[in-house]
């Protein structure tokens, strides 16, 4: 099969992803994807999603020639595609939109969310308020602390943040608790999941909310220059904004795409959460994918600087990239997303956000090996506001 | 005919509902887990279901979820677990054990290498929460190869199409989960039960287990009405818990309530 024809009926891309989950949620989950396939070629509900996303969420987002940047490295031309332009400062909101507009047309009264850094927790929240939907987000009680601010963010909104102190406390705990409280509720409840993971459809349909990124981004880039990009660049913790922007590209083999996993305190400490650099192969939240994970089988704990890259686990159609070569993953560590995000920031007056602030860092190694009229498009999934605290306290401030 | 199946048509025969508690693996403590099985045997279980720990316990309540975390702040592992049945095994050669877990320990293993150790073991069935038949050949093929039972978890959820498939990739007996939710949670209807149990019965004549929310005399007795087993987890556990640490007193209590609940069975 065509990688842009994946994944197969049963939700599979090559050896991974399919639905691993118990008995309870198999009928639900049969039901999403039911009505996922039904509506997403709905000419009715495309409409009503394009509406949205052009006059709510601000699309299309534009491109940027980072003129400065590209010059003081000498090398390839950097391009940003600006998700942190987006209604709620980041990428996730597509997803959201569509999710909450596929919940309505479900008849679910209830959505329910699980966040990492917050973004997906405050775009779900965003699109609740809007449809009057009652909102429940689970995040880690550690991501909580060191995301005060969204938080807040959600409550303002309306929505109840549930925090979980089991296990790590972090993203794939939050991810557990929202299972459960969906095994519960499972007649009006929808789970707006926000990354490209879990049990078919979701890393389908999250993916194909995503790729407007992507569509956007491939004409957008051939209007402003004449020509594709040389490589794209996008940072991936469970890879909702990376497959975003690589899926339309899928087919345009002299694209080259590099997905950018946090290498947290660098891979040789074991301080990560690089699954497809540092992992293997296991089944893991309702898909067979690469894990960070003991000789036991068990999860181990991961390590970012940033929230949102945090997590054990990686979509499933990343892992199939990996596997089959179409796309390359590196890792790149606390420090040097720190010093990407503050050249960033100093040099073209564009703040992003921790977790694109790896993708940055990784341009910022490749372009001086390039040359001058090569393009290197990246993906800046959202911006940094939110991360103002962790920056700060990082370098000894309190704010 | 498997241990498992042996039991329940010993069962039948004596007109009597089969009890199955749930213990988690490595908890509180390594060495509490086969003196505990033992505890269980005399206190009434007719098979006992043994919780494999696992990190990520999504189809768990917290109680459940704790005893996984206290397991594994000894790393207690699937080779572990295998190891605790083939302890009790020296001692009782008659009660079954199903192991219930999660996929992923056992994925890492090899499907093939589990069966293996757990036959060797004396394990009679298995029981992954998440590995439903759609996605289950190969590992059904290892454990049948084994002779080892493939136990299915059935819900409130699943259609007449489901049940179908399910009891027929399974045997041994089925396991109704008696609500929709996590195990621990305490909605529990008899008449929605004995309404689904009824549909399963037309697909199947393998017993069909109940639990999740059955916690004491009363809830037994009443799904022992129409159950063929009734499963009782989060109650025991929640004992383990209040007791850890004191191993004599978790005997005692895990004891005590299992058998007010066989006799709340065994009443006429």
């Amino acid at each position: 099969m065509r990688l842009t024809e994946l994944p197969d009926a049963a939700g599979h891309f090559g050896p991974y992803g399919g639905v691993f989950v118990a008995e309870t949620l198999m009928e639900p989950i049969d039901e999403l994807r039911r009505a996922y396939e039904k509506y997403i070629q709905d000419p009715a509900f495309l409409a009503e999603l394009d509406a949205d996303l052009q006059h709510y969420v601000g699309r299309p987002s534009p491109i940027y020639h980072a003129e400065r940047l590209s010059r003081e490295l000498g090398g390839a031309q950097i391009y940003l595609k600006r998700e942190d332009l987006n209604h709620t400062g980041a990428h996730k909101v597509n997803n959201t939109i569509g999710q909450a507009l596929l919940a309505r047309r479900m008849g679910k009264t209830r959505i329910i969310a699980e966040t990492g850094a917050g973004q997906h927790g405050v775009a779900s929240a965003t699109v609740a308020a809007r449809l009057g939907l009652e909102c429940v987000v689970y995040m880690g009680e550690v991501d909580a602390a060191r995301q005060e601010a969204n938080v807040y963010r959600m409550r303002l909104l309306g929505a109840e943040v549930r925090t979980v102190s089991s296990g790590s406390k972090t993203l794939k705990d939050a991810l557990n608790e929202a299972m459960r409280d969906w095994v519960a509720n499972v007649d009006n409840t929808f789970y707006i999941i926000g990354t490209v993971a879990g049990p078919h459809p979701y890393p389908a349909m999250v993916r194909d909310f995503q790729a407007v990124i992507g569509r956007e981004a491939r004409a957008q880039i051939q209007q402003m220059t004449g020509r594709l990009p040389d490589a794209l660049i996008a940072c991936v913790g469970g890879g909702s904004n990376a497959i975003g922007l690589f899926h339309p590209f899928l087919e345009d083999e002299q694209v080259a795409m590099i997905g950018v996993e946090a290498a947290g305190d660098g891979l040789e400490t074991g301080h990560h959460a690089a699954p497809l650099c540092a992992g293997k192969p296991g089944v893991l939240h309702g898909n067979r994918t690469y894990l960070m994970e003991d000789s036991d089988g068990q999860i181990v704990e991961t390590h970012s600087i940033s929230a949102g890259l945090d997590y054990p686990g990686v979509g499933p159609e990343h892992a199939w990239l990996k596997d089959t070569g179409r796309a390359r993953y590196v890792a790149v560590t606390d420090d040097q997303a720190l010093e990407a995000f503050h050249r960033l920031t100093r040099i073209e007056g564009i703040i992003p956000a921790l977790e694109s602030s790896h993708a940055i860092a990784q341009a910022i190694k490749m372009a001086p090996e390039m040359r001058r009229d090569q393009i290197l498009l990246i993906n800046l999934s959202g911006r940094g506001d939110k991360d103002m605290h962790t920056v700060a306290s990082r370098e000894g401030l309190k704010l | 005919m498997s241990r498992i199946t042996a039991t329940f048509d010993k069962l039948r025969e004596q007109d009597k509902t089969a009890l199955i508690p749930f213990v988690t693996a490595g908890d509180p403590q390594p060495d509490v887990t086969v003196p505990l099985m033992h505890t269980l045997v005399e206190n009434g279980a007719d098979i006992i279901e043994l919780g494999v720990p696992f990190s990520d316990p999504m189809a768990d309540g917290p109680v459940i979820q704790r005893a996984s975390e206290r397991a594994l702040v000894n790393h207690t592992s699937l080779h572990d677990v295998l190891d605790m049945v083939r302890e009790f095994r020296r001692s009782n050669s008659h009660t079954p054990v199903v192991l219930m877990g999660y996929l992923n320990p056992i994925e890492i293993m090899g499907y093939a290498e589990f069966a293996q150790a757990a036959a060797d073991a004396g394990v009679d069935g298995v029981l992954t929460v998440d590995i439903p038949p759609e996605e289950g050949s190969e590992m059904l093929a290892a454990l049948r190869a084994q002779e080892i039972d493939p136990i299915y978890l059935l819900a409130p959820t699943s259609t007449a199409e489901r049940i179908r498939r399910i009891t027929a990739s399974a045997s041994g007996f089925v396991y109704y989960v008696s609500l929709k939710g996590v195990t621990g949670a305490s909605n529990l209807d008899v008449e929605a039960v004995s309404r689904k149990l009824a549909e399963i019965r037309a697909s199947t004549d393998m017993p069909v287990g109940v639990g999740f929310g059955i916690k004491d005399a009363d809830t037994a007795r009443a799904m022992g009405r129409v159950a063929d087993a009734v499963v009782v987890g989060s109650a025991l556990v929640s004992r383990v818990e209040e007791h850890a640490g004191d191993t004599p007193r978790i005997l005692a209590s895990v004891g005590e309530l299992l058998s007010t609940m066989r006799q709340a069975l065994d009443a006429p």
